[in-house]
């Protein structure tokens, strides 16, 4: 009814709209068949789960970066190269431009990030078909799966494969995340660091939490538009100096070159909550 | 009449059957049974059901030194069943390369019942235990995944998963759970104690062993309270730093008030297992009850309870050392070492 009153306007030359009027309502129209028609071509059905990536690229500061032969310099002014970047992200959760929440299922939602090996720099998600605003993730591995029952820490999870490198045996846990290199300032036998910070919160009597979560905006960056028979990539960048400049600046080899408890990884905690930003979407 | 005859029949055979339907492992063996006097165990058993199959495979396992790098170390090594599975005489254990380790290897003993594993509970689900040593440098030195292809390229092993578990495919999870199987049957609870709490055979204790019982409870029953003799708390029973400077609880929960603190104990065996504490520092239940009596260290977490009325320490006069000592042997339970089925075969 209102469309025909709005064409009976247009088209009756008796009518008294002005012309510059008439341009308005004609070009208003105009626009809204073009988003009308544009939204048929994405029609997205939430009921069929399509594949998503996440790409964890590791950089150091402004340059990418290179295991073994890259010098870089942290906040302290002290020059390092890194030999190992290691972390586990899982527990994804993406918000809908509509304001659905979709949480990928647990057994689906751990994944090992190995600086060192690029085919676990893409983890592959199935989310429903749509389009999401935010990502959100957790570097290291929940409390819950941290207690769970061995029959259920498998693939990455698995103390006996991928994770064997990422478990401390003696204080049951994941390690969440690991970053080992060398540099002239650390004392220690072959200048190297090894810092491997970890920790759920404890079993039974309460210890440091050094699980982190990313929440991630991709509104400015590209929101991800994920559709059956095409690919989606929300790519990241993971700036290892931010591990150690952030809110604490670490200064490597002082107190010590080895972090291996949760209470002294608790700094590094801090400053990886915040190394990974988004850099654009590719749709 | 012909129908009765046809009746029994059928039931004969209906019993073959079922009998071939049983689950793996079920015939001839009881699985895991609280004794009457325990509480209720701690362990899952609703993810691990002990099965026949699965506890022999998980003794083999036990016993083979192919768990270790250089396949001379096996957990029997350290956890001998004639000595309660302790490394009798040994304070502290040795592994792979004669290495030494820094803790006494703790009596494999009613496992089902510890809400923790290890001096400083670092560890809380028995499945997870056999990790730490298989993978520990100066213990067995093996990865994980070593020895499980290891167990993949074997004679026997495929077969005998395939036996546990009907399917001969070896992961982490049914290696681990089997270990778990065996331990869980290590169940030391045949004592004289025992008896006397369970009213079997007619057996009670001496005027000595009872007036013991009655020291134990009131002097030593915060932290050894029956009837497995430990609360498996963590404390710090004032026998000062050690040799290796071993922090205990701390080094789990990075808490300063834990510093220092180690698992309590059970009282069970005693007479099997010594040497005594953490670091195996105190050879006779003497030395350790002089400890209490008069050697006692101050220190900010020693445990309140050794340090009442401005007194540190438990005061024991020898009479009542006497006393204690002849309950405790009434802890020792001669036929846990003796029993063939927790043997080597």
């Amino acid at each position: 009814m209102l469309i025909a009153r709005i064409l009976r306007l247009l088209f009756n030359n008796k009518n008294r709209l002005r012309p510059y009027m008439k341009k308005v309502i004609f070009s208003t129209l105009a626009v809204t068949f073009l988003l009308l028609s544009c939204k048929k071509n994405k029609e997205y059905n939430s009921s069929v789960l399509a594949d998503l990536t996440v790409e964890f690229d590791q950089v150091a500061g402004s340059s990418d970066l290179d295991l073994n032969t890259g010098s870089y310099t942290n906040a302290m002014g002290q020059s390092f190269n890194v030999t190992k970047v290691k972390y586990f992200v899982s527990n994804f959760i993406l918000t809908n431009t509509d304001g659905t929440v979709y949480t990928v299922p647990q057994d689906e939602c751990y994944f090992l990030i190995d600086e060192s090996d690029l085919s676990s720099h893409m983890p592959l998600l199935k989310v429903p078909e749509g389009e999401y605003k935010t990502l959100s993730f957790m570097i290291g591995v929940d409390s819950l799966r941290n207690t769970m029952d061995v029959s259920q820490r498998t693939g990455v999870l698995d103390v006996s494969g991928a994770a064997a490198d990422m478990y401390w045996t003696w204080n049951s846990g994941y390690i969440f995340l690991k970053l080992e290199g060398t540099s002239p300032d650390v004392s220690a036998p072959g200048n190297i660091f090894k810092y491997h910070v970890g920790g759920f919160g404890g079993y039974s009597s309460p210890t440091t939490n050094n699980l982190r979560t990313v929440m991630l905006d991709l509104t400015s960056g590209g929101t991800a538009k994920v559709k059956s028979g095409k690919s989606t990539n929300i790519y990241l960048t993971v700036d290892i100096l931010k591990i150690l400049n952030g809110t604490t600046n670490i200064t490597l080899g002082t107190p010590t070159a080895e972090v291996h408890s949760p209470v002294a990884g608790e700094p590094l905690a801090n400053n990886y909550a915040s190394m990974i930003s988004h850099d654009h979407t590719e749709n | 009449m012909n129908r009765k005859i046809w009746l029994i029949i059928f039931l004969i055979l209906a019993g073959i059957y079922a009998c071939k339907k049983e689950p793996f492992g079920a015939e001839f063996f009881a699985g895991f049974q609280k004794p009457s006097n325990f509480p209720e165990p701690a362990y899952h058993f609703s993810t691990n059901t002990v099965t026949k199959n699965g506890f022999e495979l998980g003794r083999k396992l036990f016993y083979d030194p192919i768990l270790s790098a250089d396949n001379t170390i096996s957990c029997g090594s350290c956890h001998i069943q004639t000595s309660a599975f302790t490394h009798h005489g040994h304070t502290v254990s040795h592994g792979i390369f004669d290495q030494l380790g820094t803790r006494n290897a703790p009596p494999i003993m009613n496992m089902a019942w510890n809400t923790s594993f290890m001096w400083d509970g670092g560890i809380v689900d028995l499945d997870l235990q056999s990790v730490a040593p298989i993978t520990n440098h100066v213990e067995m030195g093996e990865t994980m995944d070593n020895v499980l292809n290891k167990l993949r390229n074997s004679q026997e092993y495929p077969a005998l998963f395939r036996k546990a578990y009907g399917s001969e495919e070896i992961n982490t999870s049914n290696f681990l759970k089997s270990i778990s199987q065996f331990t869980l049957m290590c169940i030391s609870s045949n004592s004289k104690y025992d008896s006397v709490m369970r009213q079997q055979d007619g057996k009670t204790f001496t005027l000595e062993e009872e007036q013991g019982r009655e020291l134990v409870t009131e002097k030593c029953g915060t932290c050894h309270t029956e009837p497995l003799f430990t609360d498996f708390s963590f404390r710090n029973n004032g026998i000062g730093i050690g040799l290796f400077n071993d922090e205990g609880r701390y080094l789990i929960t990075n808490n300063n008030d834990d510093k220092f603190k180690f698992k309590v104990p059970s009282l069970r065996n005693l007479a099997y297992t010594a040497p005594y504490m953490h670091d195996g520092r105190f050879f006779t239940l003497e030395t350790v009850l002089d400890h209490y009596a008069s050697g006692v260290h101050d220190e900010p977490t020693l445990d309140p309870i050794l340090r009442q009325n401005a007194t540190l320490g438990i005061p024991l006069t020898t009479d009542e050392k006497t006393k204690i000592i002849s309950f405790l042997n009434t802890l020792n339970d001669k036929s846990f070492l003796l029993d063939k089925r927790l043997s080597e075969q």
